[in-house]
């Protein structure tokens, strides 16, 4: 198999959410604290000027009353960058004409949008730094714009913290994430492992990556993996996406690239389905790739692994549910012939009890 | 009007206390619990030109379970301040708090910086000090006050106002109470915050399950294509509040439905309630089984007297309704949280002791096409619930404001225009009618070119229908008189009778799973452009909501004339809510040079972003 379809997956669903959006991300710039030096001088008209004639404005001269600016000019620039996707313009035109003309009670002479007159954009920029001088409200601004929308949060997650049980196997399995930041940016780190119960790990990994929001529901994601077991100790570069599908499903999948240059992938989707108001029925796939054959690990190149999964939760509190459930996995290709020449079934069930908790 | 004006100042049953009699010993057992609500009836009326208010930690108690409060002078809510029209008041605000505060005189018009919201028209009140708030009282109504720092609104920190006017008031009534309506956690609201940012269905135990799906049993009237559609589109039709009865004890004055706060009244009289949403996130369903309201006052306004059998009443809003009974009997006044998962209650009686049946919860609603911005199209059986399916969408018309058909947008151009819309925004919508083909939920060319289509932005209303004469959401199948702001009509005639000069369209946008609200797409925190006004200059604003959620838009110190299509009486309010999906239009005369708050007043919305400042100037003096 080669990169390009070991990553096909992972393509697929970028451009489907990402790529469709690509004209939004040069205009994220303006998060959260980029810019605010560019909002301290804003006040007023002389700025407002300097926008005249930017291609995003020529269009909606269509629109009637637009001289050049709308009382939004601080993000003029920004606007420009992203007309692309505002081809439709003559069908906005439409809609500008229903909402003037729909209003109730057959107020049809509703004046044309348009944007402040002069007037207000005299004076100072802030009204209170007049009565209670600039510093201290500048200090009291900030304040306030940090609690209306630029506060971070964070979250652990213990995805899946469960013992599986078959074939005379009796293995641990932990998967947990973590994150901390704003809406769009965050710091996120992930965690898998397993292995005997009774024994040390046999498999274990940490992420830790950047993750950007880059659609309402998807995050692109970026930066380093760390396998701690089995040996040998490796570093990889990990790009990928996490979020929701169409119909909730729920997807990260990812590319790493190793070190030593081997490119694998991975795909996990799990599905929510809601019996009662607690108890949720969840469907599992996580699958693996490989670009190449890694004998050392007994990874052939190809799809390497399959890995399904049913488990029945009940959320005792939103935050801590038991489950149980039944797991199959299947070594495919190369990498079940690696395992068969180990003497190892390269398929087998297990029964799995566990539990899903964050906070 | 002026005559038979024979009111008595009657102030909740405080008039009791004034009989001598002790009060908590006069309620019932289950009632007399010992909680500083049950003792809120006595708290003092403010009154005067210097009134001190001291800001503190308290121990809050209901049902029987004690949390941590913010109160003004030590109780919640805070004491009743009662003020003249035409008198001056200076206000000295004592923090003893370890952290900022402010009071917000919520719905009055007074200068800019002593409107009370840190970062905009003061610096905050640093702990440890005192902050003396001075304005004259230019005008008359029911209003509150609260905190506009730190969420301290959520847990304790609002009470109501009174401002009676210089002249006889034109509503005649011989009795008053004051109904404040909130809802109390007792989780932290920070925390109720970060529950939300992580999972955003955290607080709602009424979610569409299959084992409801297939037997399609109530409350659910999807079917499973429509459950389909929905998840389709990775919305929940259930969200209809975000913070619900699962963590809130909605309160009466202070009291939960088990403290069970009355009111009295003697048989025969018109008992006023001047009714406050100081809610947090909760919109109630207000009624008072039978009895029926006459609405006489909308936001601190008067209305020409309408009479109704249940209002809505979003965060924020007052309204002044007259009852008038006459048995010697208890009525329940009740106050359903629109998502139905509770219910505030109170009791109205001749006596303490008494009680009425208290009505159960009815139906949660369900979202439908006219919430996901499609209104005027076809409906899916996707529609609202209380009542079957098929009734749902004659009610939706019957209740929806008439708009000649020729002022929509034809759908089917609109169908065809959106074609080749990328796959993941399409959502074969009215899946269960069959004959759609796919309508995209996020069309970014039905976006203002100034609007910020982003991570924020998970819906564009296709087709936003206005709704000043549409009931609230689950109401519009209640087979009673329900209040729409179009039956409101000012009492005296609007004092701005120039028509608008201009208009804007601001867009109440949000992304529902990542809990992102914002207006026109960008949150406040990344540093927006505020709202500019000239002074005087009277614009129409028309709020166009691209979300299914609900928002109570306010905006501080001034009031707008709701555009409900009687020029010249519109009502004039300080806090309109738009439904999902909808738009409203509402007419401003900008004169209060200065810098205002405007926002989403549900707490957790604000918080979020939902949050901007209106500019008008030029201000007094000359400044430029």
């Amino acid at each position: 198999m080669s990169r390009s379809a070991a990553l096909s997956i992972l393509l697929a669903i970028f451009s489907a959410e990402a790529f469709g959006q690509r004209a939004d991300h040069a205009h994220e710039v303006h998060d959260e604290l980029e810019d605010h030096a560019a909002h301290a001088e804003h006040d007023g008209h002389a700025e407002h000027d300097g926008h005249d004639g930017h291609d995003g404005y020529d269009r909606e001269d269509a629109r009637g009353a637009h001289d050049g600016h709308d009382g939004r000019g601080d993000r003029g620039e920004l606007d420009g960058t992203d007309h692309e996707g505002h081809d439709a313009r003559e069908g906005r035109d439409d809609h500008d004409g229903h909402a003037a003309g729909a209003a109730p009670g057959g107020f049809l002479d509703v004046p044309p949008q348009a944007p402040p007159p002069a007037a207000a954009f005299s004076g100072p920029a802030y009204a209170a730094d007049v009565m209670f001088g600039a510093e201290e409200m500048a200090a009291a601004r900030e304040q306030m714009r940090v609690e209306q929308g630029g506060f971070r949060t964070k979250m652990i997650l213990a995805d899946r913290f469960e013992a599986g049980f078959g074939d005379g196997d009796e293995r641990f399995v932990w998967d947990a994430q973590g994150w901390y930041g704003g809406d769009l940016h965050k710091l996120w780190w992930k965690s898998e492992g397993a292995g005997q119960i009774g024994s040390n790990p046999d498999d274990a990994e940490v992420q830790v990556l950047y993750s950007r929001a880059v659609t309402p529901w998807f995050d692109f994601q970026a930066g380093v993996r760390h396998d701690y077991e089995p040996p040998p100790r490796r570093t990889h570069a990990v790009f990928g996406v996490q979020g929701l599908l169409p119909y909730v499903f729920e997807i990260d999948a990812a590319a790493f690239v190793s070190e030593d240059g081997d490119w694998t992938a991975r795909f996990e989707a799990e599905y929510d389905l809601r019996l009662k108001q607690r108890l949720v029925l969840q469907p599992r796939i996580e699958m693996s790739f490989s670009a190449q054959a890694i004998p050392e690990l007994e990874i052939g190149s190809g799809l390497g692994s399959v890995e399904g999964g049913l488990r029945l939760r009940y959320e005792l509190r939103r935050e801590l549910a038991p489950y149980i459930g039944l797991g199959w996995e299947r070594n495919v290709g190369s990498t079940a012939d690696f395992l068969r020449a180990a003497g190892e079934d390269p398929r087998g069930w297990k029964l799995i009890a566990g539990v899903r908790a964050w906070f | 009007m002026d005559t038979n004006f024979n009111r008595r100042r009657l102030l909740y049953t405080a008039a009791l206390a004034g009989a001598g009699w002790s009060l908590s010993s006069l309620l019932p057992a289950w009632a007399r619990t010992g909680t500083p609500g049950v003792t809120a009836p006595d708290m003092p009326t403010l009154t005067g030109d210097e009134i001190a208010l001291t800001v503190g930690r308290s121990r809050f108690m209901v049902g029987g379970r004690a949390g941590h409060a913010v109160t003004i002078n030590g109780t919640l809510p805070a004491p009743l301040i009662r003020l003249q029209e035409g008198q001056h008041v200076r206000l000295a605000v004592t923090n003893n708090l370890d952290e900022d505060t402010s009071i917000h005189w919520h719905g009055l018009l007074l200068p800019f910086h002593m409107d009370g919201v840190p970062g905009v028209s003061f610096p905050g009140i640093r702990a440890g000090e005192t902050f003396v708030y001075e304005f004259p009282i230019r005008h008359a109504g029911t209003f509150w006050y609260h905190s506009h720092s730190n969420l301290q609104e959520q847990i304790g920190h609002y009470g109501p106002m009174i401002l009676d006017p210089a002249g006889p008031d034109p509503v005649e009534y011989d009795r008053e109470h004051v109904v404040v309506l909130s809802d109390w956690s007792f989780m932290h609201p920070h925390t109720i915050m970060a529950k939300l940012k992580k999972e955003e269905g955290y607080f709602n135990y009424q979610r569409e399950t299959l084992a409801r799906v297939l037997k399609r049993t109530a409350p659910s009237p999807l079917s499973l294509a429509d459950w389909r559609m929905w998840q389709r589109m990775r919305m929940d039709p259930t969200d209809i509040a975000d913070v619900t009865g699962a963590t809130y004890t909605y309160l009466v004055n202070g009291h939960g439905p088990q403290e069970n706060w009355t009111g009295l009244f003697r048989p025969g009289e018109r008992v006023r309630l001047r009714l406050i949403n100081a809610s947090g996130m909760t919109i109630f369903n207000v009624r008072v089984p039978g009895l029926p309201m006459t609405v006489v006052n909308a936001d601190g306004n008067n209305v020409v007297p309408v009479e109704v059998d249940e209002l809505q009443i979003a965060v924020a809003e007052t309204y002044d309704v007259i009852v008038q009974p006459s048995e010697d009997r208890a009525y329940t006044l009740a106050a359903e949280s629109v998502d139905r998962s509770g219910m505030a209650r109170a009791t109205l009686a001749p006596r303490l002791g008494m009680t009425a049946p208290v009505p159960p919860l009815r139906r949660r609603p369900t979202l439908g096409m006219d919430d996901m911005g499609m209104g005027g199209t076809d409906h899916s059986e996707a529609g609202h619930s209380e009542g079957d399916a098929d009734d749902a969408h004659a009610g939706h018309g019957a209740s929806a404001v008439t708009t000649p058909d020729a002022e929509l947008p034809d759908v089917e151009d609109a169908h065809a225009a959106q074609a080749g819309h990328d796959a993941d925004d399409a959502v074969a919508a009215g899946s269960s009618s069959g004959g759609h083909a796919p309508m995209t939920m996020r069309d970014k060319s039905l976006a203002p070119p100034d609007m910020h289509v982003g991570v924020g932005v998970d819906m564009i209303a296709m087709n936003p229908q206005d709704a000043a004469g549409k009931r609230g959401l689950g109401l519009e199948d209640v087979g009673h008189r329900v209040l729409v702001y179009s039956d409101l009509v000012a009492l005296d005639p609007n004092p701005d009778p120039r028509p608008p000069s201009r208009s804007i369209e601001i867009h109440l946008t949000g992304n529902m799973e990542r809990f992102m609200w914002s207006f026109d797409g960008r949150r406040f925190s990344e540093v927006v452009e505020p709202i500019r006004f000239a002074r005087d200059e009277r614009v129409r604003v028309t709020l166009v909501n691209d979300t299914m959620m609900q928002h109570p838009i306010h905006l501080h110190g001034h009031f707008f004339e709701i555009v409900t299509g009687r020029p010249g009486r519109h009502p004039r309010k300080h806090t309109v809510n738009v439904l999902p999906g909808s738009k409203i239009a509402f007419d401003l005369t900008a004169d209060a040079p200065g810098d205002w708050a405007f926002h989403c007043h549900l707490l957790f919305h604000m918080h979020a972003g939902m949050f901007n400042v209106v500019t008008v100037r030029p201000l007094d003096g000359g400044a430029t």
